[in-house]
């Protein structure tokens, strides 16, 4: 045998260590794709979840600029969490529309008392259907929609407080 | 106190194991025979002491001391015992101590055992076998630290993921490590010999017991996992093609090649660069597993510690190893003499043809395994999956079964091809005929399935065949050994083929009351109730199911737990001679209805019972080679 040859299987295993190597250096992409990036809102008409603010449908969602789509519920822990996060975006002027999952008009009364309001409109979605349509698995997750009714970027779970500034950026490049 | 006790135990080990290693340079180098005589005994006492740091470990967990950051974050006072202790090894620190210990362990019993190696070649191994543990033992102490305290305590632990509660974590995980970490000999045997440059038929006849050691154990756990996730994931599938799973698979066709090619290196002196080469591929599957595993590097069900550090040590300590290994054997095979050559139609032509398969078949899910980590390579997001292995690997094996069931009839050395079709006349006959018969009466079956079933038929009279016209109490131990594994794999292909072309599977909803068919069984769902344990809750279905008149209740369960919360669902199976009925309760549909997935699996437990049988085959081989290890000449199989 070519002596060689010999030193074929230590070139193909420092081949080997190399690809795993530069897999282990590259940060593991563990951002989630939505399937809805990039394609319209599905259509819905949603009743007003809590009386006095106006319910939510896909077409009032156009055409009033880039605003956010926060799915949740009252009874949802991470929801309390994220709440905080909302009203800082609302106040850096963020409209922020929403969806009420599987919820009753009190219950979301309350958790508004006692959380805070960042909502301009709510709507009531007793079955999660809706919820289900936008391929949202769980609460709280959030769309962010640009003005033509296109769902630009999918968070899902809770905003942390260090999303804050990305979420904002994000939608100061969609206008 | 028991966890430091158990810290310090791993940081003598340690020590030991650097002292056991330079005591062997030393010793080597210079020829000393005082020096050479201290390895023996410093392997022993390294592999007590690591077996001291795991037993602090399960103590500590039994105990539920919660002061210790590991058992808070994975076990739970409310546990049963039987958990708390497979709680030790059932997450990423626990576990790599259980790989140590076996390491340390193994190379205490190669210091112990084995008397028929050079000396030299023998102390030359065991200071390999330290290196390995030194750099695990680093890894533990800087990076994976099992003992490190919680202040202040926690109250109360995080639970052990559900899946894991199970009888199962109890024996699959320290079954498949010994199987893994057992292979860690074979490979110190191959630097070993390279270093001293002694690979020959003493070698291959004193490595073979520890290679068939730890393939028994390879075998056994990979049954064993196999069955796990078939009754415990509720998917009713037994092979998933995960990489974890793969990881497994990967050593164990390395070590089945390098079982026969030792075979032919101790009965024929042939193969002896490749034999090395086998030996330090098989730990390096092993060691390569154990990275993809705990890296994080691959996403699969088995990856518990997602840390890419962790994964840079080890990966460390792989390049150092296989690497160092590789390199000496590309510098010194070369100087190792040629061994004997013979005819390709012989015995060692089948078991080079078996190697060369193996290897392939190695090559297809190496490839498959990482291909995913090359792809991310050039940003695109991809997972290999059955498709891929089964259309790959699939008709190798079938070819290799072919090998397999003529291989055993052919002669040593040369053969004649005319003679050997009259031998094999029996095998073929009965291939042919099952392959009439399933065109017959079973069509349509898938080609796989048909192959696989003929060729299973065949194989069950090939791999007998050794035994006839033979006194049975006079065959070797080791005969009946390679009769009952070849036995056992035609058993194991004949339930895989059954399952995949005969499996029926429904999926319904169905209410109380309401019946359904699957395969020979009626079953009816009686109604849904709830039932408590002490650290689950679940709600349970009342099946009756009914064949030919007789009635038979399962209780398929959808189990919530509390600590950490988490549903699984306990699949209900009722196993009869001629196949399993495996129930699953499912979601409710909203309208009073429930989902139930059932399936009639024909002969499933065959792929079992063949792999206990290939393991008790492996287990009658090592008692045959263990008695003849009395240097007499060796009888040829």
């Amino acid at each position: 045998m070519r002596r060689w040859l010999l030193w074929l299987p230590l070139g193909a295993f420092a081949l080997l260590v190399a690809v795993v190597a530069s897999g282990l250096m590259r940060p593991a992409d563990r951002a989630v794709h939505s399937a809805l990036a990039g394609k319209p809102l599905p259509a819905f008409t949603l009743a007003p979840s809590v009386p006095g603010k106006p319910g939510l449908s896909s077409t009032a969602m156009r055409g009033q600029g880039p605003r956010l789509l926060n799915v949740f519920a009252s009874w949802c822990i991470p929801c309390i969490a994220e709440a905080p996060q909302l009203l800082k975006l609302k106040q850096a002027g963020v409209p922020i529309d929403a969806i009420a999952v599987r919820d009753t008009a009190r219950a979301v009364q309350g958790f508004l008392a006692r959380n805070g309001d960042p909502y301009a409109r709510i709507g009531d979605d007793p079955q999660s259907a809706v919820q289900l349509s936008l391929g949202s698995s769980g609460v709280p997750e959030t769309f962010l929609i640009d003005g033509s009714g296109v769902v630009v970027k999918q968070y899902i779970g809770d905003i942390r407080p260090d999303q804050v500034d990305a979420v904002i950026a994000d939608w100061r490049a969609a206008r | 106190m028991i966890a430091e006790a158990g810290l310090a135990a791993l940081w003598l080990a340690a020590a030991l194991a650097a002292l056991q290693l330079a005591l062997a340079a030393i010793g080597l180098r210079r020829g000393e025979a005082p020096v050479l005589a201290t390895v023996r005994p410093v392997a022993l006492v390294q592999g007590g002491l690591v077996a001291l740091a795991m037993l602090a470990l399960i103590l500590v967990f039994q105990a539920s001391d919660m002061s210790v950051k590991l058992v808070a974050e994975n076990s739970h006072s409310a546990k049963p015992w039987i958990y708390k202790v497979a709680g030790a090894w059932g997450n990423h620190e626990g576990s790599m101590l259980l790989w140590v210990t076996i390491l340390g362990l193994a190379g205490g019993a190669v210091a112990w055992f084995e008397k028929t190696l050079a000396e030299r070649t023998l102390i030359a191994t065991l200071g390999a076998q330290a290196a390995i543990a030194l750099g695990f033992y680093a890894f533990l102490l800087f990076a994976s630290n099992p003992f490190a305290r919680l202040n202040p305590a926690a109250v109360d632990g995080a639970g052990l993921n559900p899946l894991l509660q199970d009888p199962g974590l109890a024996f699959h995980p320290p079954t498949l490590y010994a199987g893994y970490v057992g292979l860690s000999v074979a490979f110190s045997f191959a630097v070993g010999a390279l270093v001293t440059r002694d690979v020959g038929r003493e070698f291959a006849r004193a490595m073979r017991p520890w290679v068939l050691s730890a393939w028994i154990f390879l075998t056994l756990g990979i049954t064993a996992g196999s069955y796990w996730a078939y009754y415990e994931l509720g998917w009713g599938g037994w092979w998933f093609w995960d990489p974890v799973e793969n990881a497994s698979l990967m050593p164990w066709l390395a070590a089945t090649a390098l079982l026969h090619s030792v075979t032919v290196l101790a009965t024929r002196d042939g193969l002896r660069a490749w034999t090395v080469m086998l030996a330090v591929v098989a730990f390096s599957m092993s060691m390569l597993g154990t990275f993809l595993v705990r890296s994080g590097i691959l996403t699969s069900v088995h990856a518990f510690a997602v840390d890419p550090r962790r994964g840079a040590f080890i990966l460390v300590l792989l390049a150092l190893y296989i690497g160092g290994a590789l390199a000496l054997f590309a510098a010194r095979v070369g100087t190792v003499r040629q061994g004997t050559t013979f005819d390709p139609v012989s015995r060692e032509g089948g078991l080079v043809a078996n190697n060369l398969l193996l290897s392939v078949i190695l090559g297809i899910v190496l490839i498959g395994t990482l291909y995913p980590i090359v792809a991310a390579g050039f940003d695109v997001q991809l997972s290999v999956g059955p498709p891929f292995f089964n259309k790959a690997a699939g008709p190798l094996a079938l070819i290799l079964i072919v090998v397999m069931a003529v291989g055993p009839l052919v002669r040593w050395r040369r053969d004649d091809a005319q003679a050997l079709v009259v031998r094999a006349v029996w095998p073929i006959g009965v291939t042919a005929f099952a392959f009439a018969a399933l065109v017959v009466f079973a069509m349509p079956i898938g080609v796989l399935p048909l192959l696989g079933l003929s060729l299973a038929a065949g194989l069950a009279v090939a791999s007998v065949a050794p035994l006839w016209g033979r006194d049975l109490r006079r065959t070797p131990l080791f005969t009946w050994g390679m009769v009952v594994a070849h036995l056992g794999i035609a058993i194991s292909l004949a339930g895989i083929a059954c399952d995949s072309a005969f499996t029926v599977e429904r999926l319904i909803a169905l209410r109380g009351g309401d019946s359904t068919r699957v395969g020979p069984y009626k079953v009816t769902l009686d109604g849904i109730s709830p039932v408590v344990a002490d650290n689950w809750s679940a709600l349970q279905a009342r099946l009756s199911v009914e064949r030919d008149g007789d009635v038979t209740r399962l209780y398929p369960q959808s189990r919530t737990f509390s600590d950490p919360p988490t549903t699984t669902s306990e699949s209900a199976i009722m196993t009869v001679p001629d196949g399993q009925l495996y129930t699953v309760l499912g979601q409710p549909d909203g309208t009073g209805r429930w989902q139930m997935r059932l399936w009639w699996k024909p002969f499933v437990t065959l792929i079992w019972a063949g792999g206990v049988l290939v393991a008790m085959g492996g287990a009658l081989s090592l008692v045959g080679r263990l008695r003849k290890r009395r240097p007499r000449r060796e009888a040829w199989t």
